[in-house]
């Protein structure tokens, strides 16, 4: 028959192994770019879900962040939990909702001390420097203080740094007179406090990621 | 029945009791249990011996593990690793490099108890193999999980993991959790024989690489005694590892970091020629 049978099989089965290498390389970039477009998509979460203090932005910390629950375990007040598979978040990234549970600003923040990544940041060492976010009154026409259908302090009363991150302004417009609460937001830390403790029914101050709102401005209203 | 008296291999087998023919499974799946419950012990009982997860985990409030594969693909994404982490990953790197890296799949990873059950569940129902993608696809799909955490800066496959995301819906709260889980066990049941363990998963393939040199291996040990019953093939999640070892010439010591050291074929062999051994300091009979 042949007269080199071994070295065209082996020939032959180069050429099936090379064949095959490709079609698992051609296989898996499919599914590579699949992953990516979805991680793309998994970039963005639900405006009310907040990261922990000292996370890194956004982008950095969906690489930094192994999905441990390490600071899940370590936060004294249940805040934050891990988002689980079919969430809207990056399954397994720890985050908090201030209306449920607001972080309590711990002074040791036992958080980003638990973190064995560089996900939330060791140079944070003073809670009154955390940004997890920052509170927005956008209830101006639900607010009871505002609206004048009580003396409500809720918010005001429940900030960790009240008179600092949150003041009640006084106002006067045609002859109405009312406080409006009023957030300064270099001093704000995003903790949710106020929005967990605001007496209205669907919150009227929120906190809201600081990408959302503008730097330039020092304060709501004023 | 009695057993052989002479010192000859026993030609019939010898019925052995059947916590010896199923040994190395139940210490394997106390072992999974038993470390799945180290993790429970805090969120149900409140015992912290444990905290976090297989991604990362405190033990004893002293000691840091964590993966090595999801540490790596950190570092990739976001170039920066701390300590801690690389601490941890060292530390379980290795224990792996010792003991054999895919000794993860057996005898840690949670997924393994769901393969197996849809292996054991296809056996029974007589299901033909299925889907054969080439065993290289894992590696392929390894270094896919590499490139996409250096390209995207994002620890893209943990958005699918069924390793960790099935760990964590345990630990932490099922959630949809529960659908990865099913996934996993009606591919390998009805797609793809032994597929998602044997011929995907892009951890079990890092763990491969990992344990390649390791020490503690099986070797058949008692290879002439073998009667080409074919037991061990059939139970084995990696055969192709065995038959060098068993019908070749060379060495006696199954070398390839596929074998997840699950002792298996310890337990099945009915002439016992199987045994763990260590590598380097190995002496065939004789
Ligand atoms: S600072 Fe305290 S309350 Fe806030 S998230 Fe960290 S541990 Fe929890
Ligand atoms: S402790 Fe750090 S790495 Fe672990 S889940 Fe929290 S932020 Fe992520
Ligand atoms: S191959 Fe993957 S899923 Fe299977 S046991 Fe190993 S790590 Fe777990
Ligand atoms: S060779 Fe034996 S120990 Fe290794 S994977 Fe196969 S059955 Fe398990």
């Amino acid at each position: 028959m042949a007269d080199h049978p071994t070295s065209r099989n082996f020939a032959a089965d180069r050429r099936r192994f090379l064949a095959r290498g490709v079609q698992a390389a051609g296989a898996v970039s499919l599914v590579g770019m699949l992953l990516a477009s979805h991680a793309e998509q998994a970039r963005s979460r639900p405006v009310s879900a907040l990261r922990p203090p000292g996370a890194l932005p956004e982008d950095e910390f969906l690489g930094a962040c192994v999905r441990c629950g390490l600071c899940v375990r370590d936060c004294p007040y249940d805040t934050l939990r891990l988002a689980s598979f079919g969430e809207p978040i990056a399954p397994g990234t720890p985050y908090f909702v201030a209306r449920d549970i607001p972080c309590e600003m711990c002074e040791d923040i036992p958080c980003v001390v638990a973190c064995p990544t560089t996900a939330l940041d060791k140079n944070l060492t003073d809670i009154r420097e955390a940004d997890m976010g920052v509170a927005v009154v956008t209830g101006t026409d639900t607010c009871y203080s505002i609206t004048g259908v009580g003396r409500c302090t809720g918010c005001y009363d429940a900030c960790p740094i009240k008179d600092e991150a949150i003041t009640m302004e006084l106002k006067q417009e045609g002859g109405r007179v009312y406080f409006v609460p009023t957030v300064h937001r270099e001093q704000c830390t995003g903790c949710g406090k106020c929005e967990a403790d605001c007496l209205y029914p669907e919150a009227a101050i929120k906190v809201l990621p600081r990408a959302l709102v503008r730097h330039d401005v020092g304060s709501d209203f004023v | 029945m009695s057993a052989p008296t002479s010192s000859e291999p026993a030609t019939a087998p010898v019925t052995r009791p059947w916590w010896l023919r199923q040994r190395w499974l139940l210490l394997r799946r106390a072992s999974q249990f038993g470390l799945l419950g180290l993790f429970m012990l805090g969120p149900w009982a409140g015992i912290w011996w444990a905290k976090g997860n297989l991604a990362a985990s405190t033990w004893f409030d002293l000691v840091p593990l964590s993966d090595p594969f999801i540490v790596l693909q950190s570092w990739l994404a976001v170039g920066a690793v701390t300590s801690t982490a690389l601490l941890g990953a060292g530390l379980i790197a290795g224990f792996y490099w010792l003991v054999g890296g895919r000794v993860f799949c057996s005898w840690v990873c949670p997924v393994n108890v769901i393969t197996d059950a849809a292996h054991w569940l296809r056996t029974r129902l007589r299901l033909p193999p299925g889907w054969r993608p080439q065993r290289s696809l894992r590696l392929w799909l390894a270094a896919m999980c590499l490139v996409a955490a250096t390209l995207t800066g994002s620890l893209v496959w943990e958005l699918v993991n069924p390793v960790t995301l099935v760990q964590r819906a345990l630990v932490f709260g099922v959630g949809a959790g529960w659908t990865v889980m099913l996934a996993v066990f009606l591919f390998d049941l009805l797609v793809s024989r032994r597929g998602w363990c044997g011929h995907l998963c892009p951890v079990g393939a890092f763990y491969g690489l990992l344990g390649t040199a390791s020490p503690l291996r099986v070797a058949a040990h008692a290879r002439e005694a073998c009667t080409d019953c074919g037991d061990c093939f059939e139970v084995c999640p990696e055969p192709q590892v065995i038959s060098p070892a068993l019908r070749g010439s060379g060495t006696r010591i199954v070398v390839s970091g596929d074998c997840t050291n699950c002792g298996r074929c310890i337990d099945v062999c009915p002439d016992d020629v199987f045994r763990f051994a260590q590598r380097y300091r190995y002496r065939p009979p004789g």
